[in-house]
Formats: C-alpha cells, structure tokens, sequence
C-alpha cells in the first residue's frame, strides 16, 4: 500500500554564485534561472520524454504551412497575487521582449514575429515573417504579470527582486549572497506542491558545500565525478542520500580555427581525430562518466544520428592521414613537418575549468605520439571570450556547448554566423549544411526535420570541424527523505510538485506556514 | 588648526579625482567586456543583444564622455546601477558591510586581547621560554593558510561534534526567532570566523607589542620607576604599557580603511555575504559601476584614514603644522 503524501518539509538546495535576478526575461545566470523557474510558467514546456506539451497554454494550432501558431491559453490560473492571468499578459511580455530599451537577451527568437494578435481573452495568434520550427520552444519564455509591470521601468525594478509569478512556488525573501526562500502556492494550478518550501543557499566554496552535506544541512547539490565515485562511496551516504548519474545537456569539443592554413586540410583534422582516444579522455577526466559523441546534438535527442560511428583510436591510421596531406617527419626529431615547418598549434581554454585543462593535456600528451606539437594556454574567462574567441585570435579551441532541447543549431553552423561576436567562431563553411539547417529550420515535422539534423550530423562528423571528445553526464546527490522521485530522459525536476517527506521524516517545521 | 583641515581637505580632492581617473581608465584598458559575459556563449542571445545592452549601459559612447557623466553622477553621491543586477550600487555595497565590519571589529578586539598580553609578558623576558613559545605560536598562526584551517575547525566543531553551524551568518529559519534566539544564532555563526580570522591576524600586533615594550622598558624613567621601589605590575601596566602602546594605537589607526575589506577565499569557506566576494564579482563580471564605486569608497577611505593620523599628529605636535 502507497501512504498518503504528507505535505511540509523544506528543500535545501546549494548554489555556488547568488541570483542575480529573478525578472525571467532578465536572466542570464543559472543560479538565477533555476529559481526563477520555479516562479513563472511559459505557453509551453518540456514533459519528461523531453515532448514540447502545454504550459500555460491548454493547445496550439500551427498553420499556414508554420507561418501562424495559435495558442490556447489556461483560463484557471492566477497570478500569486490573486489577479487573473490572461492573454494580454502573454503580450505585454512579448512586448517587453523586443523593445530595445529592456536589457533581455532573449529578442533574438521574438524579432522573427510579424504580428501579435490577442484574438479574445485566452487565445492568441502569432504570425511568423517566414516559418521558423524552433519558434514553439521559444514560447517556453516565462510570462510577466501586465498588471504590476506595466508603467514600471523593468530593468530597474524591484520586481526582480520580488518577483510574482504564476508557478508551483512563490517568492518569499531574500538574503543576497546568503539564500533565497520560496513558498509553496496554494492555488497552483496543477496542484499544490507537496514541499512546503524552498531555500536556494549560497555557498561558493565545493570543499564547504560537501561539509554541509555530511552535516545534512543540504539536501541536494552537484558533485563531482571523484566525489561520485569516491568520497561519497561512505556508509554516512548510502544511509542519508541518493546519488543520480543522468545525462547531462551539453558536450565538450576541440574547435579549429579553419582560417587558419594548418586545419584547411580535412584529412588533417580527421587524422588527429583518429589520434585521440576519447575513451581514455573519459576515463581518466570524468573516471568513465560520460560518452563519446560524435555530433553536435545530445545522445537522446530525436536529431542525434546513432549510425555515425566514432572513428577508432589509431595512431598509425592518423599518421598515414597526415602523410596523405603532406606532414611526415623529415628529419626524424619527432615531428611532423611540411616545407621545412613543423606542424605545432596553441589549445587555448579557460581558467576555472580543471577537467578541461586535464583534456588538453591528454590531447597534448596523445597528439606529441602523432608528431604533433601541442601548447596549452589558459586564459580568464572574460579575456577568453573577447580576445581570443570574439577576435578569431586562436588556433584550437577546447570549451564545451550547453544545449537547448530544441535542436536548431543554426547560430554555431550556419556559415553566415561567422561574424566577430558571432557563434561559428571556428568558420565552418559547407553549402549542403547551410541548406540543411535552414530547411530544418523552416518545417515543424519533426520526422522531416530529423532527416536533416541527421545527415548535418553525418556531415560534420566526417569533416571534422570539431573534435568531438564527450558529452559529460550530471551528477548530483539527493537526500534519501525525498519520496515520489521518478528518473526520466529529462532528468529529475520535472515533477518537483509530486515530491513529498513522510511526516516523521520531515527535517524543518512548518513555522508560520500561511496558504 | 582649522585652516590646517580645510587646507587638507581641499589637497584631497585632486588625489581622489586622479585616483578615479586612473582607476576609470585603467579598468577599461582591461581586456574583457560586460556585455560579452552576459551572452557568455550562449547562441540563444544574439549579436544584437550585446550592442543593445551596450547601448542600455552607455558604453558604446567615447571613453571621455562615459568618465564625465560618472564624475557628473558621483557628485550627486549617485554611483549609478550594477550591470550584472540592474540595483543601485550603493545599495549593493551596503547591505554587505554590516557582516564585513562586524566579524572584522570582531577579530580586531579579540586580536589586542590577546595580542597585548602577549607582547607584553614575551619582552619582560625576551628570548625566554614563553617569548620563544609564543613566538613559535604566533608565527604558526600567521603562517598557516586560512582556508585549511577554517576547513580543519568547520570539520571538527560542525560536523563531527556538531556544536557549531558550519557556514552562513544566520541560520534557515532565522526570521521565525525571538530577539534573544537571533542573538545567539548570530554569535554561534560567528564563533569560527572570528577565531580564524582572529589566529591568522595575531602575530603582527603581538610583535610590534613585544618589540616597543622592550624599547619602554629600557628608558630611563623605568629604572627611575623601580629605584622608586615600584612593584613590577605598576611599573610595567602603567608606566611602560602607556608609552609603549602609542606606535599600536597608530597601526590601528592605518588599519580602519582595511575595517571594511573581506577576503575572497575566508567568504567563500565560511559562504558569508561580505563585501569581498561582491567585489571579487565585481571585476571577473567587469561590473564597472560597481567597481567604480568600490575604487572610490576606498580612496576616500584611505585619504579619510590618513587625514585622521596626521590631524592627531598635528595635534600633539605643532611643528607639523
């Protein structure tokens, strides 16, 4: 028999850096996106097989071959004040959205709309300049409430400090730099959480975050993949906490810079694809928790082509490729050279990353086995993103990408998005790519659409603009209390409302609790 | 006297202001741009963001100009709005101070309670026993990184004996407490910080202590003292002690800027809101209305520090003036 879900409780969770808004349309921080996400609501939103389904939008229309969405709005949910939500909310955020005047960095998907029309009280159409299939993730864009914001300067008001929302949660206070604290909202409309409240603490430092975990004082926070496998390999662990491996959402690569003469070659890049043995990468970096990748998608989306087979590690394979292309070592001083030059190349990456460091060294150590002579250099962040990536001023590049669900990934391939600032900063130029993301781009089918993310994939995969090394898995830890927990391709946040303690195990009182 | 302290304010504000200059500048000859961090590589945010919030920022105007407006605003004591939060900065540096000042008066006081006995029962004996312990002490305490130590106690007192919180200024529920709960849940946070912050400082002040006690116990008016048949606490407690604490008072009075600054790495162990961590942001954000205003605050500070010793200074001799 199942007992009956107690309500109460309190989940504590550890950030590393504060929020720094909770304004939605503001945000550009995790910290601040994760708690914000528990405020607001979108049209639409992600279930748990990773299927766009309705948020605050009951159902959506698309017609006109992509060019019209029309979107069906809840007609039960208010905002955490009380008022009515309703379509004109819905517009005034778009509004918001594209006016140059608001700091969002999110315009770029809402500059695409022709016209926005609130056709009666919960049902809207959106006319798209041209059909645009990512344009339906878009809509997962938390809405702002008209009624508070509307003569209100949004990038100077306190309402991202004390935001009102339409989510499971509502906010409660905030400490800055110390936690922020929400409350369950009674009249959700889905139903109200199970878990009383939620305490987002920061604490910067990993070595204290792990303190507070032996002291219980967190219930949940990432861990590393040494402390996956071995400081939490205790008995204190096992009795009190969960530990999850599930698939992470972005990728780590090697990214030429295909301006430059050394990698024009393709034969060049694949032979130094063949040099590496990312399993080894894998093994030693993230002791075996991730997976080779060989595309620019994640391995459970729709879009990843599973046919694309990684090439093998072998030395002599990539030796052979470089002598095709013109590198062999002349004068037997371990190098390769061409017209006199040994073939050497500069890996930059950025500081604050160890396991990107490592990689570049593995990569070093392995290349130095090909007659490859390879340097590392590690730049602070901000530097690393103006100088050396904005400015094209780099040989190979090691970083990762973070991926949306939604697939397109026009702005990193297409060869129009080259541009200084822009995010084909390796110049990956191919025709056939070109035409593919745009009709990929163009069309809501997602089985046409799968044909062309799939033969990109192939594409890439066998010219070789990136190394592609791993696709790391996230790892984090969850106290044991937690009941009602149900691991999905998503991950494990999705049904956070359905999420309850026993009574007799419940570790903070519901003081002063008001529904 | 008062025409010395208007003379000196007035010599300030040139200072201050090629303190700001160089400082503006400076900043902005940093390679790294606050608009690129906020798009950070993410290709949802598009080229034209950056320039739109360049333009929301005012950055895209020429160099000279965004400096004049900044001075145009300082003088309204306006420091103008964080890039990465949209708050005023004021705002932002003040709620961070009340815990800086606190755990920084805090180990300040502990520090001379301890550190003066210490300095002054080492140079009764110098090279003696407890100097040498003492010393030995002291050293290891200034030696040793803050951070291992912090971790060492925060392991012993939070999680194997479990007297103690671990990290924070106040704990989860603390606005559900009465007065008196909020006291002691307040100074049990502090217990650990001000200790390790406290060891870490006590061999500077003990040292200057023990050296110009034993520089006071060898003037004259001490062998006058004890050929008085004096005992040994009178003379040394008040005639030696009050001669030899003057160079402290003065150390004290150059280390009230440093009142108000935190360190990173401490903040960061003990996960405490103080004005160091949002510095520290402040810059790998290249926030620079709030670097700007933490650069300002500083100098004034510092100008504000100096001002002080020399008016004392002035005060006990006219020659200065």
């Amino acid at each position: 028999m199942v007992p009956a879900q107690d309500y109460g409780d309190a989940f504590v969770s550890g950030s590393i850096s504060d929020a720094r808004t909770l304004n939605p349309i503001l945000v550009s921080d995790t910290a601040s996106s994760e708690v914000s996400g528990m405020l607001f609501n979108g049209l639409v939103k992600y279930d748990k097989d990773i299927n766009l389904i309705g948020d605050l939008a009951l159902r959506w229309e698309i017609k006109e071959g992509g060019l019209v969405i029309i979107f069906y709005l809840r007609k039960d949910v208010s905002w955490h004040d009380g008022h009515n939500f309703d379509a004109y909310d819905v517009e005034f955020t778009y509004r918001k959205l594209i006016d140059p005047k608001i700091a969002t960095p999110y315009s770029g998907d809402f500059e695409r709309v022709k016209s926005f029309e609130v056709l009666d009280d919960y049902t809207i159409k959106v006319t798209y300049k041209e059909p645009f299939a990512p344009a339906l993730a878009s809509w997962g864009m938390p809405v702002l409430p008209r009624h508070i914001l509307e003569n209100q300067d949004l990038n100077a008001s306190v309402f991202s400090r004390q935001p009102i929302g339409t989510g499971p949660y509502r906010f409660k206070s905030w400490r800055p730099q110390e936690k922020i604290e929400l409350a369950a909202n009674p009249s959700y409309f889905e139903k109200r959480p199970y878990i009383d409240r939620c305490i987002y603490r920061v604490i910067p430092d990993g070595a204290t975050v792990f303190l507070e975990l032996q002291a219980q004082g967190l219930d949940s926070s990432g861990i590393s993949p040494l402390q996956y496998m071995r400081q939490t390999d205790t008995e204190f662990f096992k009795k009190y906490y969960r530990k999850f491996r599930l698939p992470g959402v972005g990728y780590t690569y090697l990214g030429y810079n295909l301006n430059n003469p050394k990698f024009k070659d393709k034969r060049v890049r694949q032979a130094l694809n063949y040099a590496i043995d990312k399993q080894e990468i894998i093994n030693i970096v993230l002791l075996g928790l991730g997976r080779v990748i060989t595309g620019p998608y994640m391995p459970e989306s729709w879009a990843y082509n599973n046919e694309v087979k990684a090439s093998p590690f072998d030395l002599s394979k990539a030796r052979a490729l470089l002598k095709e292309a013109g590198w062999l070592d002349n004068n037997g001083d371990g190098w390769v050279e061409k017209k006199g030059e040994a073939f050497e190349f500069t890996i930059i990456t950025n500081q604050g990353n160890e396991e990107r460091i490592k990689v570049a060294q593995i990569i070093q150590r392995r290349l130095a086995e090909a007659g490859v002579k390879v340097k590392i250099k590690v730049v602070e962040w901000s530097v690393f993103l103006t100088e050396f990536i904005d400015n094209r001023n780099f040989e190979a590049v090691l970083l990762g990408w973070s991926l949306p669900r939604e697939p397109d990934n026009y702005d990193i391939w297409h060869s129009s998005k080259v541009k200084k600032g822009e995010f084909n900063f390796v110049s990956y130029r191919n025709e056939t790519v070109d035409s593919l993301l745009v009709k990929a781009r163009r069309t809501f089918d997602q089985e046409e659409r799968k044909g062309y993310y799939r033969k990109i994939h192939q594409i890439i995969y066998d010219e070789q603009p990136y190394m592609f090394l791993y696709a790391p898995e996230s790892l984090f830890i969850l106290h044991k209390r937690f009941r009602g927990i149900k691991p999905a391709p998503i991950g494990i946040g999705y049904n956070f409302i359905y999420w309850w303690v026993l009574r007799q195990e419940q570790r903070y009182n519901r003081i002063n609790y008001q529904d | 006297m008062l025409s010395y302290i208007i003379r000196r304010l007035l010599g300030a504000i040139p200072v201050l202001l090629g303190i700001t200059i160089i400082s503006f500048f400076v900043i902005r000859l940093a390679p790294g741009r606050p608009t690129s961090l906020q798009q950070a590589l993410n290709p949802k945010v598009s080229l034209e963001t950056a320039q739109r919030l360049e333009k929301i920022y005012g950055l895209d105007k020429p160099l000279y100009l965004q400096y004049v407006n900044w001075l145009g605003r300082i003088t309204r004591l306006d420091f103008g709005r964080s890039f990465s939060d949209g708050r005023p900065v004021l705002d932002r540096i003040l709620e961070r101070i009340p815990v800086t000042l606190s755990i920084n008066v805090l180990s300040l006081i502990f520090i001379l309670m301890l550190a003066i006995p210490i300095g002054v029962r080492s140079a009764l004996r110098p090279d003696g026993l407890f100097d040498k312990g003492m010393s030995l002490f002291v050293f290891i305490g200034f030696a040793m990184p803050t951070f291992w130590l912090a971790l060492l106690l925060m392991n012993l007192f939070g999680v194997s004996l479990g007297w103690l919180p671990l990290s924070g200024i106040k704990s989860l529920d603390f606005e559900y407490f009465g007065f008196f709960r909020k006291v002691l849940d307040l100074s049990r946070h502090l217990v650990l910080p001000v200790f390790v912050s406290s060891i870490t400082g006590l061999a500077g002040i003990s040292r200057y202590m023990r050296s110009s006690m034993i520089g006071a116990l060898n003037e004259p008016y001490i062998y006058t003292a004890r050929a008085k048949g004096l005992s040994q606490s009178r003379v040394v407690y008040k005639h030696a002690l009050r001669n030899a604490i003057l160079p402290i008072v003065t150390i004290l009075g150059l280390s009230l800027p440093g009142l108000l600054g935190g360190s990173v790495i401490f903040e960061s162990i003990f996960a405490l809101p103080g004005i160091g961590s949002l510095f520290y942001e402040a810059v790998m954000m290249r926030d620079y209305p709030l670097i700007m205003a933490e650069v300002f605050l500083g100098a004034a500070l510092t100008l504000l520090g100096n001002l002080l010793a020399d008016i004392g200074y002035a005060w006990v001799d006219p020659r200065i003036r």
